[in-house]
């Protein structure tokens, strides 16, 4: 009988079936399944190069391939993980999806300029994927000259094209999301009425139009060097490699909080409704989002503290890193406090933002000790890095990434998905990342370089923890990818609120029809007000 | 439908007049540079821009109609064109300032 | 597709598309995502001047001697054409908020016309700077007057970089002209809807201001020092 009814109900997924229907699509839930899709294989593809990482660094000789080819995974492993899949997951996905119909829109602002973006992330792929398998890039993800420019025998401009492309899809969509919360709101959805999901996503959009143009010149002009020889950051000339690296980490650094911020608007999402209560300190939270946009863009020379950058601009730039800690911190004491007296549930998306909150915490603590300028000597370019920003980067976004993928999915797709095998993967994830990574803060300061293939015999036992924790987490993102495919045919069913959550996207059928409403909402209630939400039994399993 | 009541509609005259003030300018800001000012050369190159700029963005580009928005979103822009100015360069700046080579 | 124009009150035009609820919102929406785009490209020149920023003050001499190798009447004449495309360009849009597409057009086409001008200009003089020994990637690149050549190769790295950006610009603004010129032609904008010329506009004005700083950051460094 469920079936018949969907069948008959005209919805976004089935108001037309032809691939014309699809990759000319002005309707953003469209788009947002769109980007799922490929940003999905994008993950797939920077994970590959992720085994094959730990895969070499089983034994301390560099058996498993040559120094180049290292070289290569884990520059294409940052690249793609970073500018292809991180960047665009929760905005693009999620963001494109919900941030409308939260704040009772039809569509974004810009419809064609969303699907725009959509094709121009593509686009950067091809030229990243041409270099991938014309023979890679070993410049690491950061380029850094004169290597980049000068030295390297390998893709460099095919992979700087592919991130400079891939850079317009992220401001479009960060444009594109400014213009409809400033703009498109419905009758009484005023700003404080917004869910804080809304305000992550909004923040990230100004990070997004303020931080990535920066990077997109400095690509043109490490384009520039390779290609005509015009030497802007050339020693040899009088130019300064440090330059480069101030121009890239001005962008790269606030590209964290693009990162991170959309991933803290899932979690706000997720600690509400699973424990039934407003978010604590709303106005905080929101006012948070902003302020680690802005002071995320104040920090970046924490990434040159041994590059040669004076002394003094590297105090200014460690003191200002504290400060960026701060709002973050804000929103762990406000979720946390939202959980107090709260009526908790503990289904699969819970689980995730449970991850989320403990794993980011020891991400961002662990941020504040590379902040030091005077700690940083040591741990700088060694695992103690990769473990910070993998904490902050997997253990947090990702983290929020699938929790809010199995929020959602019913309203995306009309289906549930197995909770038991969904608790079972998160286990699986919360497991193998903490096995992956953890070993790796001690592998750092104990000395293990980045980068390195090959190690001291005694490093050994941790590396072989390291992979053996990533082979458990790599089951645990395969096992949801299995299973959600699955409950597309055979899931259960959902209805429209089967979490009994507030906001406007759960008054809609699931999946939502394309206009996302029958009739514009005129919002009167307060965000995250349950007093209006009949509470259904929530499907525990 | 008459389109929106707020919009402003300058005569020819105002933009002219504009035009001709931007056309001075270039001119004044060209024969200036050849007087010695020293180091106040480029403060005054500079504040010749910057008044060229205002006046292209307040009557050319609208702004003198245009939204709170939209202003916040220009100065926001060039703060932000600010903060990647002044705190690259003070690192350039404080260079050598240590006494520690390489510092 | 039949769906998608279904009950929202009104079916779709240029000046009402469907997400929004009022023409003038769709006005109010396109301007502000005009101007945001606007910022982008403040920070996308902006890396390039913070490059310009620390190399001036690094080599503040070498810089003068090599500004002062740009043909400074050239560059104030090309500034003036610009300016006066800008001229042309707001006209163009105060011609569309009355409805006059003949107007439209005869003030898009002599933006064009200055528009081009300016970048034949440029080819002009960077064909000079060429046969002078002063592009960077040449082997026989030298400039006379100082010691000090790979600063030298700096300041004119930066000079094409950033001279050339701007050109790509003007160019697409060529490309924006020539699609507006069309359009109209075709009938396309009204009173009630001419966003795109307006937009348009903003966009050239904002190369234009580009230009305003470029002359004199590149053109007058300095130029009261003696040869």
């Amino acid at each position: 009988m469920s079936t018949q009814v969907l069948q008959e109900r005209q919805h976004y997924l089935n108001n037309g079936y032809s691939l014309k229907s699809w990759l000319l699509t002005k309707d953003h839930k469209r788009i947002a399944v769109l980007y799922f899709i490929t940003i999905s294989i994008f993950f797939a593809i920077g994970g590959a190069f992720a085994s094959m990482i730990r895969a070499e660094l089983i034994t301390p000789a560099g058996d498993l391939v040559s120094s180049e080819t290292y070289n290569k995974l884990f520059t294409m492993h940052g690249v793609i993980m970073v500018f292809f899949f991180l960047i665009p997951s929760v905005p693009a996905t999620m963001g494109n999806f919900f941030l409308p119909i939260m704040i009772g829109a039809r569509d974004l602002a810009f419809p064609r300029i969303n699907l725009l973006s959509w094709y121009l992330l593509i686009a950067g792929g091809a030229f990243a994927f041409f270099a991938m398998f014309a023979g890679g890039v070993d410049t690491g993800w950061t380029f850094y000259t004169p290597y980049s420019t000068t030295y390297s025998n390998t893709y460099v401009i095919a992979t700087a094209l592919g991130i400079f492309v891939a850079g317009f899809s992220s401001i479009l969509t960060g444009l594109n999301f400014i213009v409809t919360v400033h703009r498109m709101r419905a009758p009484g959805m005023t700003w404080f009425r917004m869910p804080l999901f809304v305000w992550a996503n909004y923040a990230t959009g100004v990070i997004q139009v303020l931080g990535t143009p920066v990077i997109a010149v400095t690509l043109v002009l490490v384009f520039c060097e390779r290609v005509f020889h015009i030497g802007i950051f050339d020693p040899a000339l009088g130019g300064d490699p440090v330059l480069f690296q101030h121009l890239f980490w001005f962008y790269s650094h606030p590209a964290v909080y693009i990162m991170v911020l959309p991933a803290m608007g899932v979690i706000s999402e997720l600690v509400s409704t699973f424990a039934r209560k407003p978010v604590f300190g709303y106005p905080f939270v929101a006012f948070a989002s902003v302020g680690i946009a802005v002071i995320g863009f104040l920090v970046w020379g924490h990434h040159l503290f041994v590059s040669g950058q004076s002394v003094y601009a590297g105090l200014v730039f460690s003191f200002l890193s504290y400060f960026v800690a701060i709002p973050s911190a804000i929103k762990v004491f406000n979720w946390t406090a939202t959980l107090y007296k709260g009526s908790i549930s503990y289904a699969t998306p819970m689980l995730y933002a449970f991850g989320f909150i403990g794993l980011f915490t020891i991400g961002g603590l662990t941020g504040l000790f590379v902040a030091a300028l005077g700690l940083d000597v040591h741990v700088t370019d060694t695992y103690f890095v990769i473990a910070h920003f993998h904490y902050v980067m997997v253990g947090g976004t990702v983290m929020a990434y699938l929790g809010g993928v199995h929020y959602w999915w019913p309203k995306m797709t009309g289906r549930m998905y197995p909770e038991g095998w969904a608790k079972l993967s998160a286990l699986f994830v919360f497991a193998g990342f903490n096995l992956t990574f953890f070993p790796q803060f001690i592998l750092g300061y104990l000395g293990m370089p980045r980068r390195y293939h090959a190690y001291p015999p005694e490093f050994q036992v941790l590396h072989v923890a390291s992979t053996a924790g990533a082979t458990i987490l790599a089951i645990g993102y395969i096992m949801p990818a299995i299973y959600l495919a699955w409950s597309l045919r055979y899931g259960e069913v959902a209805g429209a609120n089967p979490w009994s959550a507030s906001g406007l996207e759960w008054q809609t059928p699931s999946p939502p029809p394309t206009h996302n409403f029958e009739e514009i909402p005129i919002v009167t209630q307060e965000a995250y007000d349950y007093s209006h939400v009949k509470r259904e039994e929530i499907e525990v399993g | 439908m008459s389109s929106q009541t707020s919009e402003h509609i300058d005569s020819v005259k105002t933009y002219a007049a504009v035009l001709v003030t931007l056309l001075a300018l270039t001119v004044i800001t060209t024969l200036v540079a050849f007087v010695d000012l020293g180091n106040f050369s480029v403060v005054v190159a500079l504040a010749i821009a910057v008044t060229k700029m205002l006046l292209v963005a307040l009557f050319f580009m609208h702004v003198r109609y245009s939204t709170k928005l939209t202003r916040l979103v220009i100065v926001g822009g060039l703060l932000w064109l600010a903060i990647l100015l002044l705190l690259t360069l003070s690192d350039f700046f404080t260079r050598g300032w240590l006494g520690t080579p390489g510092r | 597709m039949a769906s998608e124009a279904h009950a929202h009150g009104h079916g779709e035009t240029l000046a009402l598309r469907e997400q929004f609820d009022t023409a003038y919102q769709q006005r109010d929406a396109s301007t502000l995502g005009m101007w945001i785009f606007l910022i982008t490209e403040v920070m996308f020149f902006g890396g390039m001047f913070a490059a310009y920023t620390i190399y001036r003050s690094a080599y503040p001499t070498v810089f003068a001697i090599a500004s002062a190798s740009l043909n400074v009447t050239i560059g104030a004449i090309n500034t003036c054409v610009l300016l006066l495309s800008s001229f042309t360009m707001v006209m163009a849009v105060r011609a569309g908020q009355l409805g006059q597409r003949k107007l439209i057009i005869f003030f898009l086409i002599l933006t064009l016309f200055f528009g081009c001008i300016f970048l034949g200009v440029k080819a002009y003089e960077w064909t000079e700077k060429y046969e002078e020994h002063h592009m960077p990637g040449q082997a026989a690149f030298h400039l006379e007057g100082t010691d000090l050549q790979g600063p030298a190769k700096l300041f004119f790295s930066l000079y094409f970089a950033m001279t050339g950006l701007h050109a790509m610009h003007m160019v697409v603004g060529v490309g924006i002209l020539t699609f507006l010129i069309l359009e109209t032609r075709k009938g396309r904008y009204s009173t009630e809807y001419y966003t795109p010329v307006d937009i348009s506009g903003l966009y050239w004005h904002f190369v234009d201001v580009v230009w305003i700083f470029l002359f004199p950051l590149l053109y007058l460094i300095d130029r009261h020092l003696p040869k």
